[in-house]
């Protein structure tokens, strides 16, 4: 069955950039506001399910031509890379460096080892969520 | 270098994680899998030579000092654990390599096959409770994946239950934590203990009773002690022998060790009553283990009933808190992982070769398979107890142990479960082995030699075990020596208690 979705699809296009955008905010606000990894992730799977519900699986998989279960392992990796870190300065396991760094453009910015962790939670979370949603969605 | 401990935990996450990229590329998936896990060994055995010679290591993970962070201990009971699991997981390994198919290591087998050890090595090297039970949700969500790879029917189905009773025993283990977390406000094990100690210097509260016994229910029922065994023979009986093997050596274990640590280390104020409950549990396991072990006329469910056994040998030991009774268990912990996992190996072939496991359709095997028959008469010799293989030493500390507590009907029905353990296990011995010769359809396609590599080094490491039992038991007497004297542990941890 074919319907008119004409809005949604229109509506979706623009939608989709604020939801991605707000999501990026959610998760450079974590550490010290509440935000992080998870919720971004979160709310980025949640734009990518917008994107499947307007148009369908074929074409979302044309614009993100991305093996989910690969992304899982490369936010492992970015994580268990991060707490690996600190074995090779003799510090415990997942012990984190911070500090603030004079930027070219930005400025004074408070730089931690922690966003790079949570950059691992963040592309976890997609990519569990989008491997359970496109598997369910694959069943029909 | 302070992170030693981690490596054994470490080093199968990040095989498990590079194994997902190579999961289509199947020879690739085997060199990565087999030299990480012959790297765990060899890290794990250093591990255990570095507590004996340094004591108990921790580690404050993230440099949060402990009792406010989460604090990984490795004392002697863990470190040999540790290495005990790292040297079963590379046995199934390999044992995988010619059995398990191609279908499931393109579908994430070896990944999950790490992940689960990722879990039972945090779960024996943790000092935190709720640590713990992230570990144990690791280890869990790992089984998951194992027993339902493959789809058949009565993995499914089986798969449902398991998951049911895992997820209802978790949130009950969340509720006791949380529990516990009120009355002492801590949740490094260390510092629980400490705390449990001031509260219950004229006697153990109430409260803190019905805390033990909840955990006793937890860890029961992923230990499978009696009443809590329920969903074993059929969740264990639906995967194939190399993950069959895993779970039987290695999840229920962790159940066993997370009621040893606790109960040795928390709640040992009231031993008059807590102790004795694990003690008439441990016994009752024990009998109907038995029972169930000599109804049977299948490979696979024989085994499995053997485990019941064997953890309430375990922990009849552990309710007795003699020194002796606790080296015993360590002993009988370590001898029948090794034993278990070598025995499920065999059976696996057995059943690969006859194509069934129903006893009353297999005859002869020893005539064409005499190394199979051999090193399954061992095997069997060693799980029995027969001296001077390994489960020989285990049992006598753990039956000296309890005639010193005075439980004399229980080490009484320790003894008599030998004898009842040996007939079952020859049962298949005679019923499988001797007898006609019959031929087996398919018999030929399996890789009878090379699955033969696995059991054989577990069988020949069990007899090591036994003889050598001289060698080792300076180990076992060090971390039964922890459990009986909790300080050490404590000031291991908290530095300045």
């Amino acid at each position: 069955m074919k319907t008119n979705d004409i809005i949604l699809q229109t509506a979706t296009k623009v939608v989709l950039f604020i939801i991605v955008l707000f999501s990026v905010h959610i998760f450079f606000a974590g550490h010290y506001t509440p935000g992080g990894g998870f919720v971004g992730g979160l709310l980025t799977s949640g734009a990518i399910v917008l994107l499947l519900l307007a148009f369908d699986m074929k074409t979302v998989s044309k614009i993100l031509p991305v093996n989910y279960i690969h992304m899982i392992a490369v936010g492992l990796l970015f994580s268990i890379g991060t707490g690996a870190g600190a074995l090779l300065f003799n510090v415990p396991f997942l012990t984190h460096a911070f500090g603030h760094v004079e930027l070219p453009v930005l400025g004074d910015t408070s730089l931690h080892t922690a966003t790079l962790f949570d950059l691992g939670v963040f592309l976890v979370v997609v990519g569990v969520t989008m491997t359970i949603i496109q598997t369910i969605g694959e069943d029909e | 270098m302070i992170n030693f401990l981690i490596l054994p935990i470490l080093i199968p996450l990040i095989t498990g994680v590079l194994l997902i990229f190579a999961a289509k590329r199947i020879m690739l998936q085997r060199w990565i899998a087999g030299l990480s896990s012959v790297i765990t060994i060899m890290v794990s055995a250093l591990l255990v030579q570095k507590v004996r010679n340094d004591g108990i290591q921790t580690l404050d993970v993230s440099s949060w000092e402990a009792p406010f962070g989460i604090t990984l201990v490795s004392d002697m009971m863990s470190a040999i654990l540790v290495l005990t699991t790292s040297i079963v997981a590379f046995a199934c390994l390999i044992y995988s390599f010619w059995s398990i198919g191609e279908d499931r290591e393109k579908f994430y087998y070896y990944a999950a096959f790490n992940f689960l050890i990722v879990g039972v090595n945090g779960a024996f090297t943790t000092g935190d409770i709720f640590n713990l039970f992230v570990f144990f949700e690791v280890m869990l969500m790992a089984s998951y994946v194992l027993l339902v790879l493959g789809g058949k029917k009565a993995q499914l189905r089986e798969s449902i239950k398991y998951i049911l009773v895992n997820v209802i025993s978790s949130a009950l283990f969340v509720i006791a934590v949380a529990y516990l977390y009120s009355v002492v406000g801590t949740l490094n094990m260390a510092h629980i203990s400490v705390r449990i100690s001031e509260i219950s210097q004229v006697a153990q509260p109430g409260i803190i009773t019905v805390i033990a016994v909840l955990f006793l229910i937890v860890f029961g029922l992923k230990g499978a002690i009696f009443p809590l065994y329920f969903w074993m023979p059929g969740s264990y009986y639906a995967p194939p022998a190399p993950i069959l093997a895993l779970f039987g050596a290695l999840l229920t274990k962790v159940g066993v060790y997370s009621i040893t640590r606790t109960y040795t280390l928390f709640f040992y104020h009231d031993i008059g009553f807590t102790h004795q409950l694990l003690s008439i549990l441990a016994i009752m396991s024990i009998i109907v283990g038995v029972i169930g072990a000599i109804a049977y006329w299948d490979v696979k469910k024989i085994i499995i009933y053997n485990i019941i056994v064997a953890v309430g040998a375990i922990l009849f030991g552990i309710s007795a808190m003699t020194p002796d009774a606790l080296s015993g268990s360590i002993f009988y912990l370590v001898h029948d992982m090794i034993i278990k996992a070598a025995l499920f190996l065999l059976a696996g072939i057995v059943i690969a070769i006859a194509g069934t496991s129903d006893l009353h359709k297999i005859s002869g095997l020893i005539k064409r398979y005499p190394g199979l028959g051999w090193t399954f008469f061992i095997a069997a010799l060693a799980l029995a107890g027969i001296p001077p293989l390994s489960g020989f030493i285990g049992k006598l500390l753990i039956v000296k142990g309890g005639f010193e507590a005075e439980q004399y009907w229980g080490a009484g029905i320790v003894l008599m479960s030998s004898l009842l353990v040996l007939f079952s296990i020859m049962k298949i011995f005679i019923n499988g082995f001797w007898g006609t010769p019959r031929a087996y359809k398919g018999e030929d396609t399996v890789p009878v030699r090379r699955m033969m590599i696995a059991p054989v080094i577990l069988v020949a490491i069990a007899v090591l075990y036994g003889v050598g039992s001289e060698f080792v038991y300076p180990y076992i007497s060090q971390a039964a020596e922890t459990l009986a004297n909790p300080n050490i542990y404590i000031e291991a941890v908290l530095k300045e208690y």
